[in-house]
């Protein structure tokens, strides 16, 4: 198996072309392999764990004061989330489906999916850094600690409850990590990208960078992109197993319902606020 | 680079008698496999080392392959009948003009002697970045050279580029579309027939090949159907020299005309886009009307709608304008 693919430039010299395809194989059964894994480790492993207890130190008038529905997401996150998955699917399609043989004209359905990407994550970042609670989403000194004792409770060496996380657990958090990084990486290489390819918004230049420079911008854009084959495999995955479908049910309606609120969330830490009442 | 040497890589020989035996041989070998046809093509590519299959299909023992025949449903001409054969072969001069007219066109007469039919179709392109192993978009890699402000492209493509910017260099081809040819297309696993003008693939759907033709697959025949035999045909040519040399832009077209008017007609140009180019605009503007000048005018403006020249290919702009409203008039300029 090759990482990179190299070629020969015009004064003889090799220089990085892109990844190899065989990433986007390995990035593929990378994540059928976690799938599996993990299908294995929830129906066999887990039930056999030592449980992890929830502290259950809600103040009953918090949970008296609570609505039915809480909100989770908003509609225009929602919005965001669905704009962008659609986006990526068919960036996916269409980047990676002529790779693996697949023929059709992909090249304008890609870029402007690409770029439904980039104004929807612009949008996002803006929307989540000016009017969302920022930080609820990015990994906290508490989350870790979090984690240290659900993993130690879990082993059995601990008796000790474990905290309630907040809005969002670590998986979320270091799900939407991974996405952010991989997501700007795929971004500013595919923009730089579209410099070298025919479309209404600008001349193409294919001099705009050095050889080697676009080498590596060709070789980050495809490091990322099979990257999220394997997240949007996992993804899809989590999303339809059946004790998160609550989950994926609030991205579609908003909302969670009071119960899931108080048995996964600690309310100090997830702060209902008088907008999510009116739920 | 490239470097012309003398001698080629070795390479295994296999010369099959029949079409079944050389299906065979391709689905063995797969993608290390080359169909050698007239062999003016192939033997370039492995001498400039720049194709280096393990295995070569020589279908020049292929009688079946060689035939050409007149079938009620039209003539059926074999990949591997030479271009010397279809020109002078009564029926194609008596029916199908404009296909004898394209493959006297081509090269020179020593050539037409050797080359075939089908290998003219299926020849690659050009672009001298590409054929010197210059490592671009065509060859895997990611960057066209012929596409930037300083390249030589002055042969290259001022429609439909994307990417890379080649032309196919058939001169048959695009007599074959103005004639709606079905290619006969067999591989190990069946038979399946496309239109001429399906048979090329451009870079936006497969920059690293100009036809549908994959491993595996073999263009066995030809068919030309009698719809527009003896119909009013048209092919010219233009290249910097007149004989031994590719098309700087070619147009064929084929037209029912009654009474002055045009009932029907096919238009189809190359050397001016990655693929031959069925004109369809062209051909909707002029059908149903009555030819005169002025409408072949409109068609050759039609023509060109949407063209981006390169930085030395400008005069491809007017070259097609006036090859498409020559062909519209019929000839005179």
């Amino acid at each position: 198996m090759q990482i990179f693919e190299w070629g020969v430039d015009p004064w003889g010299q090799e220089m990085l072309v892109r990844i190899s395809w065989d990433l986007l194989y390995l990035a593929f059964w990378t994540g059928i392999a976690f799938i599996l894994f993990h299908i294995v480790y929830a129906a066999v492993w887990l039930p056999k764990l030592v449980r992890a207890k929830h502290s259950n130190n809600t103040d009953a008038t918090v949970s008296a004061n609570l609505p039915e529905r809480i909100t989770r997401h908003t509609g225009a996150a929602r919005f965001f989330h669905w704009i962008m998955a659609a986006s990526m699917i068919v960036l996916l399609i269409t980047g990676f489906f002529p790779v693996i043989g697949v023929q059709f004209p992909w090249l304008t359905l890609h870029w402007v999916s690409g770029l439904f990407l980039t104004v929807s994550i612009v949008y996002h970042i803006l929307h989540a850094t000016f009017f969302l609670d920022f930080w609820s989403i990015w990994i906290l000194p508490v989350d870790l600690q979090e984690a240290w004792k659900r993993i130690r409770h879990q082993m059995g060496k601990s008796s000790d409850d474990i905290p309630k996380h907040g809005k969002y657990p670590l998986d979320h958090k270091l799900y939407h990590l991974a996405v952010t990084l991989g997501g700007l990486a795929v971004i500013g290489t595919g923009l730089f990208m579209m410099l070298r390819i025919e479309t209404p918004l600008w001349a193409r230049n294919a001099y705009f960078l050095e050889d080697a420079t676009w080498g590596l911008v060709y070789a980050l854009h495809g490091f990322s992109a099979v990257f999220f084959v394997t997240l949007t495999l996992t993804h899809i995955y989590f999303a339809v197993r059946p004790e998160k479908l609550w989950l994926t049910k609030s991205m579609v309606f908003g909302y969670v319902e009071r119960d899931r609120y108080l048995e996964h969330h600690d309310p100090d830490r997830w702060v209902v606020s008088e907008e999510s009442s009116k739920q | 680079m490239a470097v012309i040497r003398d001698m080629m890589p070795a390479f295994d020989l296999f010369q099959p008698t029949t079409t079944d035996e050389a299906l065979g041989l391709l689905s063995e070998h797969g993608e290390s496999a080359w169909v050698l046809a007239g062999g003016l093509d192939t033997y370039d590519w492995f001498k400039d080392r720049v194709k280096r299959p393990t295995a070569v299909v020589d279908l020049g023992g292929v009688e079946e392959l060689h035939e050409i025949r007149s079938l009620p449903e039209g003539l059926a001409i074999g990949a591997m009948a030479k271009l010397t054969e279809v020109v002078r072969h009564p029926e194609v001069k008596q029916s199908y003009q404009l296909l004898s007219d394209a493959a006297a066109l081509v090269a020179s007469p020593q050539i037409r002697n050797q080359g075939t039919l089908g290998g003219n179709l299926g020849q690659d392109t050009r672009c001298w970045y590409y054929r010197d192993g210059w490592n671009c978009y065509r060859a895997g890699g990611n960057i066209c050279y012929a596409d930037t402000p300083t390249a030589m492209n002055r042969e290259h493509c001022i429609l439909g580029a994307s990417r890379c910017v080649a032309v196919n260099p058939s001169d048959t081809a695009p007599a074959l579309i103005a004639l709606d040819a079905q290619f006969e297309i067999r591989n190990g696993s069946g038979t399946r027939t496309v239109s001429a003008e399906e048979f090329f693939v451009g870079p936006a759907v497969d920059i690293e090949r100009m036809t549908v033709l994959e491993a595996g697959d073999l263009l066995t025949t030809i068919q030309l159907s009698p719809k527009w035999a003896g119909a009013r045909f048209y092919f010219e040519k233009s290249r910097d020299r007149a004989v031994w040399d590719f098309a700087l832009a070619s147009v064929a077209s084929a037209a029912v005309v009654t009474n002055g008017v045009v009932e029907d007609i096919r238009i189809a140009v190359n050397g001016v886009a990655p693929t031959p180019l069925r004109l369809r605009a062209a051909e909707d503007l002029v059908r149903g009307q009555s030819m005169n000048n002025d409408l072949a005018k409109r068609a050759g403006e039609a023509a060109v709608e949407g063209v981006r020249p390169l930085a030395h290919n400008g005069y491809k702009v007017a070259l097609l304008r006036n090859l498409v409203t020559r062909s519209v008039r019929g000839g005179e300029a």
